[in-house]
């Protein structure tokens, strides 16, 4: 057998989106040899398709905001099941992060003052959004990659990371990778590693997620020992395209509403006024009139109903459709031409305007859009210490989309861009402190020559399952059984499903070479995939009750009691796919009284 | 529906040829979508690359019918029903497996811009006036798809160009740091004499194939072109700029990287 290449680091990030580059940066900045191994090109990541911006309490629009507003947004917003702490250090060091992120660089919108200009969104009592038009995710990504470029960070572009690997004691000591455009294996040794994968969106037909949202990171934790919590908690974006049909999915953002667009069904009515929960009555316009008043002076009138948290609008777009109200294609209509000029869309949402032109034939400045919810972001993931960003295994660290608690059971628009800076660098930063303290780790050989015989295993097949088909069928089941709304027979159909999946991947067989195809890449994507959908399906079925991303039909008001527990998944056999998945409540910790206090007082 | 017929260019480094691949045709799918369903149906190992298909990532740039285009905004109605479409990968570039072409030029080109470096931020951060991003902020819509590259006649046709010449998506990086209201690097004389600005003859084959619509040639590459000579030859200019005191480090000082 040739040579194989080998690369040793301090400090190997997993991932090059928001997260994983700012915490190679924080890494770097200590001086330490880092790396960032990514599946796609440079500046691809998921993080490009961020629209609406970075949510942070820095008050430039409206100085009664801070940070204390922010959190108790966020908490009420996730239906407090959010890891306190976590709440607590993003709505206290975002506005930190998007400064830092003008010093590398970055080109904001601005204020008539010249401070960062800050936009509405969902669930965000202040004008809070931090943003460049509707791409504020591809500035910054950019700004990043170019700091991290600028400091000689190396990247392994188009190499995807198979698996994880430990010492003889059980600390991360390395991974398996190969490269996707030789199909050549490639292994890291690493002091600490840093998960920065993204989410898992690609398991559903209609999603916003690209084809990299497999959930790699979700399960190469979770098969090294790591856990995964609160996986039943899926965010469905309110709106997403419904047609033509081959973009389904393809999201909308909530700039649109926060701009003063307003949702209607077929019979032109403004629906959201008959889908305020009480928890936000108070805070809930109760009129047309007063919700227009709203967006020049929020003094003036409450907040419109279109502006509610994602998880309520989704849920009433998804029922006034199935009332038989929607819209000719499914969804409902999306209105912002008849309410602002022209001038005004194609300035304040150039992409939309763009997007819909080219690929819909639809001028947004004329007509509505069409719009349905599209499973968008994975509030759960590895459960990691608030702090540090540190998971139960020695080495291992997760920041961004792949690392849960954050967000509760729902996550606000633009607290996303804002996760990803704070959590990178706290990533980062732990580490580094991890790496420091630690010596030089030796990989298992023998588990390094297993997993890449593993990988390669679809090859040696002439006949067997094609990976496209295991794919498209598994899209289909999560979407049937395991969508927005869910219910107990579904949910068991879901797993008796699963398990039939997971036989079939083991008979995998793919043809033609190992450089660049996309056939073997996929199967190397669906045991991930297969893991993450089976945590997903089997928490949902566990929690018997609604809150946030996960709405049950059979239980459909929220349970106190399950209120207080993360529904935990951990491996209790094997170390891959093919082991066995168990999920078990743990209490939440406990939140401090002087932050209980906020979440009363500040209202 | 009638069927739609593919001629995509299958092959790599050592050659390659069309293959022909015709299957029933959806309504309201773009090219990308049936590259997807030969991959899924017919040619499991056919490479292409994507990420977003919503045109933001910038991944999925091919030629098609000859022409660079996005595969994920091409839609397949735009195109004539009765003629094979015919789909090759981005020419400038070697072929690494079928549509997949090696960008890696583009990124070294990346490594050697000299970085961002701001002023020492001020009492009560940075103040900017919206006028003053929004010139930056049009390069900054840049999704690197490297279309502009691909057509570059400089880079297209002359191979021995590339080691010293950055390409119309770096001039408009040069030129967004060069207009960025808080940078503080002269980079005119390295664009200039390492760069290759002086190749480019404005003919404009960029600005035509951008997805984002940068009025590259007008909107950088001339004013960088001005800028550059200006450093060079123009007094006023050079006066102008003591009396607005905009004080740029000098451009030996601008081509070395900032100190982490």
């Amino acid at each position: 057998m040739s040579e194989r290449e080998h690369h040793d680091y301090d400090v190997i990030i997993v991932g090059a989106g928001g997260a994983g580059l700012r915490a190679a940066i924080e890494a770097r900045q200590r001086g330490l040899k880092v790396a960032i191994i990514c599946k796609s090109l440079l500046g691809k990541a998921h993080t490009v398709m961020a629209e609406g911006g970075a949510a942070a309490a820095m008050g430039n629009v409206y100085e009664e905001d801070n940070w204390k507003v922010h959190f108790r947004d966020t908490m009420r917003g996730g239906k407090m099941l959010n890891n306190w702490r976590m709440a607590e250090l993003h709505a206290k060091e975002s506005p930190d992060r998007i400064y830092e992120l003008e010093s590398w660089g970055a080109l904001f919108d601005r204020t008539k003052d010249g401070k960062i200009l800050q936009r509405d969104f969902g669930g965000h009592r202040y004008a809070r959004l931090a943003h460049v038009g509707d791409r504020t995710g591809l500035e910054l990504i950019r700004t990043l990659q170019q700091k991290a470029v600028s400091m000689d960070i190396d990247v392994y572009m188009e190499c995807k990371v198979t698996r994880l690997v430990k010492d003889v004691d059980g600390a991360i000591a390395g991974l398996v990778a190969y490269w996707r455009p030789t199909g050549e294996f490639v292994t890291f040794g690493a002091k600490a590693v840093v998960m920065a994968t993204g989410g898992v969106g690609k398991s559903w037909k209609f999603t916003s997620n690209s084809w990299e949202s497999t959930g790699d990171g979700h399960a190469l934790a979770l098969w090294a020992g790591a856990e995964l919590i609160d996986m039943e908690c899926i965010q469905f974006h309110p709106t997403g395209m419904v047609w033509p049909l081959s973009v389904r999915g393809i999201l909308v953002t909530e700039g649109v509403r926060g701009d003063g667009g307003v949702l209607r069904n077929s019979e032109g009515k403004r629906f959201m006024f008959e889908y305020v929960a009480d928890m936000f009555r108070a805070e809930t316009a109760e009129s047309e009139d007063e919700a227009d008043r709203w967006y020049d002076d929020h003094t003036a009138g409450r907040r419109p109903p279109e502006l509610l948290p994602r998880d309520e609008v989704a849920r009433s777009i998804n029922s006034e459709v199935k009332a038989g109200r929607g819209s000719p294609h499914g969804g409902v209509f999306l209105d912002i031409a008849s309410r602002r000029s022209a001038e005004f869309i194609r300035r304040r949402l150039p992409s939309m305007y763009h997007q819909f032109m080219e690929l819909a034939g639809v001028d947004i400045t004329r007509e509505p859009m069409e719009v349905g919810p599209t499973c968008h972001y994975i509030m759960g993931g590895v459960k990691v210490d608030p702090d540090t960003a540190a998971t139960s295994v020695p080495g291992l660290f997760a920041a961004g989309e792949v690392a849960g608690g954050m967000h509760g059971s729902n996550r606000l628009g633009g607290n996303s861009l804002s996760d990803l800076l704070v959590f990178g660098r706290r990533a980062g930063m732990g580490a580094s402190d991890y790496a420091e303290a630690t010596g030089t780790k030796v990989m298992e050989e023998a588990k390094v020559t297993e997993y890449i015989k593993d990988a390669l295993e679809p090859f040696s097949r002439d006949e067997g399952e094609n990976p496209y088909d295991i794919q498209h069928e598994l899209q289909e089941m999560m979407q049937a059984n395991v969508g927005i709304i869910r219910t107990q027979s579904e949910l068991e159909t879901a797993i008796d499903k699963l398990g039939e999946f997971k036989e079939r991947v083991k008979n995998l067989s793919v043809k033609g070479g190992r450089a660049y195809n996309p056939g073997w890449n996929l199967a190397t994507d669906l045991p991930s995939m297969l893991t993450v959908s089976t945590c997903t399906a089997m928490g949902a079925l566990l929690r018997k009750e609604s809150r946030g991303g996960q709405t049950r039909e059979d239980f459909p008001a929220a349970d106190p009691e399950l209120g207080k527990v993360n529904f935990t998944s951990s491996l209790v056999s094997g170390d891959s796919f093919a082991g066995e998945i168990n999920i078990a409540p743990q209490p939440l910790s406990v939140m401090p009284d002087e932050l209980k206090a906020l979440l009363e007082e500040v209202k | 529906m009638s069927d739609v017929t593919m001629k995509v260019w299958r092959g790599d480094a050592s050659g390659g040829q069309f293959e022909e691949y015709t299957l029933p045709r959806v309504e309201g799918e773009v090219v990308l979508d049936v590259i997807h369903r030969i991959q899924a149906t017919q040619a499991g190992d056919l490479a292409c690359r994507w990420n977003c298909k919503a045109g933001k990532c910038g991944s999925c740039s091919a030629e098609i019918n000859g022409k660079p285009a996005l595969m994920c905004m091409s839609r397949m109605v735009d195109f004539p029903e009765d003629e094979p479409i015919t789909v090759t990968p981005l020419r400038a570039f070697p072929i690494i497996r079928d549509l997949v072409s090696d960008v890696s030029f583009n990124y070294e080109m990346a490594r050697k811009v000299p970085a961002f470096l701001p002023p020492p931020v001020p009492e009560g951060g940075f103040r900017m006036q919206q006028i003053d991003v929004e010139r930056g902020q049009e390069f900054r819509k840049c999704i690197e798809c490297f279309m502009c590259q691909d057509v570059c006649h400089v880079i297209r046709d002359h191979e021995e160009n590339k080691p010293k010449y950055a390409g119309p998506r770096f001039f408009i990086r040069y030129a967004e740091l060069e207009m960025h209201p808080l940078d503080t690097n002269d980079r005119r004389e390295y664009v200039r004499d390492e760069m290759g600005l002086g190749m480019c003859n404005i003919t404009k084959c960029c600005t035509e194939v951008c997805p984002e619509h940068i009025k590259i040639t007008d909107n950088a590459i001339i004013p960088l072109k001005e800028r550059v000579v200006d450093a060079d030859f123009d007094p006023v200019a050079w006066l102008g700029r003591k009396i607005l005191r905009r004080t740029k480090r000098t451009p030996a000082e601008a081509a070395v990287q900032p100190p982490l």
